[in-house]
């Protein structure tokens, strides 16, 4: 399954990049990209285990940048 | 335009301002009255917590973390050095920069997206369909194809259809960049996401919404800043090694030169120390790390602005390198559409020599005998031709007002026996003869040619003065018609009588021979290998051909080929301004690394290489979304 979310106070380009390689590194992620410009990320992930791997970048994303928000 | 400040701005904002305002008071007074160093560390601490409390925060959760070449981190360790080693406004100001940069990325990412988001604003908000003699409104997803929508004046064009009733002049703007309304009429296709102007039409829609221009347009330009540039990549390797190794420089810097000359001397670690705070401010990629990306977003942007959709940073950057554009012919230089060119009459007036034509040819749908129909302006009374017989590939034998005349090709004429001649011309000849009592009597002939586009010259043209150095036409027909039109707009060369694999086939011969980068142009039917097979595929005319969108890496969305050129241009102004960046904001940033170190470089030219640098940056990067009207 491959969804797109928005995210709001994405406000660094580094942060994104970092969040991009963060959530690469969950397993059961396909791909992932998080866009700094349109400030959306887009998650591809089984679609058996999508909500768990969502909720662990929602997390990992965050770590990142605190005032970032995943919009679902 | 206004931009209005999110919640978050503003809150920051106002913070710079009032740390600002603190330490416009502090500094004057630091300088005039000797105060206790304890008053003074006081002092600027307040206007430096009030800038950046949320660094320190965010820093600190960087550690528990793990993270620590995080910009916040080191800002952090920066500025307590700085205060550290007693430069109390160094340590304010560093901050107060810091935050001010980071304010103005913000508000500037934020413009340029929104402006980049307005400019896409072609989605339609509703249709509204016919059911069972009801108007609904109802969202452009819920139509099916073939249900009769109807739009009135200023309502943008929800989907796909052909025009049932009505008639009206379409805007198509949004998408083409071309501001001139295009008139429509019974039958005419209209395209999803143009605006309807001036009457009201009922159009039975083509396509769903998911299927439909304005969706697949969307969808990619949504998608387009996905795919990375080189360039864009090699900054993100770059990012990712630069910021450790100038913190390591600069822990290094602050440890051995002070082991080295004064290991109990407080005074040379002060002196080193502040050296390396100076190497920590400088330490952030974010000029780079911001300005790419938004460099190639509004570029792409800005092209998408005049109707030149290209699907990523990537092919941004190819196309600026451009040195050989293949054409294809029918459909890209010419119109696809054949037309009379010339009318040659022997012994008959040239009016009269087209009304035989004309209507000899009314009952063939053969696209050459339509053209002559369509040049024949007047009206074509049926009833005065019958014994119409068709000679394959030849032509056609017809009676008309009771005389019978062949209307065709050289071997028709050989056939009923007139005396014919070939013309000077190239392109299609349909010779004319009437049959008399003995040999057939030779009329004439009317040269047809596919029409040549009005800027296909010009585009070539200005090919050429942008240094694009062989510009190709790949063409399926015959040699003769491919080299006239190639000597017509100025080609530097053409490959004819090719069929759709050999095509392909010479592509791959021009990528071998050249060694640099190939665009070819199609109108994106039946030519999808080749333009997947080129480093740039572009496809034109795509208003309403979905396999042009997808095949292709550079869509133009109306069959203008001088569209290309602008592309180019576009393009070569990213790159340009991309590379002008990367070089400045390194340039910069290594001479305060040397000048830090040898001690030139205080704390104040380091808050320029940091927050200076990328502020110049991201301005020089807004300009790739400006695009000149053409």
């Amino acid at each position: 399954m491959k969804k797109t979310f928005e995210l709001e106070d994405l406000d660094c380009a580094n942060c994104a990049m970092k969040m991009q390689e963060a959530i690469e590194k969950i397993p059961g992620v396909v791909s992932c990209s998080v866009n700094f410009m349109t400030q959306k990320m887009t998650l591809e992930a089984d679609d058996a285990e999508f909500d768990k791997i969502l909720k662990q970048a929602v997390k990992a994303i965050a770590k990142v940048e605190p005032d970032c928000t995943v919009i679902c | 335009m206004k931009y209005k400040l999110t919640k978050k701005q503003k809150k920051m904002l106002i913070r710079i301002i009032v740390s600002a305002a603190l330490l416009a008071v502090f500094m004057p007074l630091a300088h005039l009255i000797e105060l206790p160093w304890w008053v003074e560390l006081i002092l600027f601490t307040v206007p430096y917590i009030i800038a950046g409390y949320d660094v320190l925060k965010a820093a600190a959760v960087n550690i528990l973390h793990g993270r620590i070449f995080d910009e916040k981190f080191l800002m952090m360790v920066a500025t307590l050095g700085a205060f550290g080693t007693g430069e109390y406004p160094e340590a304010s100001f560093v901050m107060l920069f810091y935050q001010v940069g980071e304010l103005f990325q913000s508000i500037a990412v934020g413009r340029s997206r929104k402006s980049i988001a307005k400019l896409m604003d072609i989605r339609p908000d509703y249709a509204v369909v016919i059911r069972d003699g009801h108007e609904d409104k109802v969202s452009p997803d819920e139509v099916a194809v073939g249900e009769t929508i109807i739009i009135r004046p200023g309502e943008k064009i929800p989907l796909d259809g052909v025009i049932t009733e009505g008639s009206s002049s379409v805007n198509t703007a949004a998408l083409t960049g071309e501001s001139a309304p295009v008139d429509l009429g019974l039958s005419d296709t209209v395209i999803s996401g143009t605006l309807n102007l001036t009457g009201v039409i009922k159009v039975k829609t083509t396509s769903e919404f998911g299927q439909s221009t304005v969706s697949k347009i969307l969808e990619l330009v949504e998608n387009a800043s996905d795919k990375k540039a080189k360039v864009e990549n090699f900054i993100t390797k770059f990012a990712k090694w630069y910021t450790p190794a100038v913190v390591i420089a600069a822990v290094l810097l602050a440890v051995i030169p002070p082991v080295v000359t004064g290991i109990g001397n407080w005074d040379v670690w002060k002196v080193w120390l502040i050296r390396a705070c100076v190497f920590l401010v400088v330490s952030c990629p974010c000029a780079l790390v911001v300005s790419v990306p938004l460099s190639f977003f509004g570029g792409i942007g800005g092209a998408s602005k005049r109707g030149i959709l290209i699907k990523g940073a990537g092919y941004m950057e190819v196309l600026s390198k451009i040195d050989t554009v293949v054409f294809d012919k029918t459909g890209t230089l010419t119109k696809g559409v054949f037309a009379v060119e010339d009318i040659h009459a022997s012994n008959i007036e040239k009016p009269e020599l087209l009304d035989i034509a004309a209507a000899c040819e009314s009952f063939s749908s053969h696209p050459v005998a339509q053209s002559i129909v369509r040049a024949h302006e007047g009206h074509i009374d049926k009833t005065r031709i019958s014994d119409v017989e068709e000679i394959a590939g030849k032509g056609i034998k017809a009676v008309l007002d009771g005389q019978t005349y062949y209307v065709g090709n050289g071997q028709l004429m050989d056939l009923c026996g007139a005396k014919w001649h070939d013309c000077h011309l190239t392109g299609t000849i349909i010779h004319i003869a009437r049959d008399t009592d003995e040999e057939a009597e030779y009329l004439g002939h009317i040269v047809i040619n596919d029409e040549i586009k009005e800027d296909s010259a010009s585009a070539i043209k200005e090919l050429k003065s942008l240094g694009v150095k062989e510009l190709i036409m790949l063409t399926g027909d015959k040699a003769k018609v491919a080299q006239s039109v190639a000597e017509k707009i100025g080609l530097t060369g053409h490959h004819a009588e090719l069929l759709p694999a050999d095509k392909v086939a010479k592509v791959e011969e021009l990528l071998e021979k050249s060694g640099a980068k190939l665009a070819f142009v199609g109108d994106g039917i039946n030519d999808a290998p080749v333009l997947m097979r080129a480093d740039v595929g572009i496809a034109m005319g795509a208003m309403g051909s979905d396999a042009a969108i997808e095949s292709a890496d550079v869509v133009l969305m109306d069959d203008k080929p001088s569209k290309i050129a602008e592309a180019v241009r576009i393009a070569r102004k990213t790159m340009r301004i991309v590379w002008e960046n990367i070089i400045f904001a390194l340039a910069v940033k290594v001479i305060i690394l040397v000048l830090g170190a040898v001690g030139i470089a205080n704390m104040w030219l380091a808050v320029f290489g940091d927050v200076g640098v990328l502020i110049i940056a991201i301005l020089n990067a807004v300009r790739c979304m400006r695009v000149k009207k053409g």
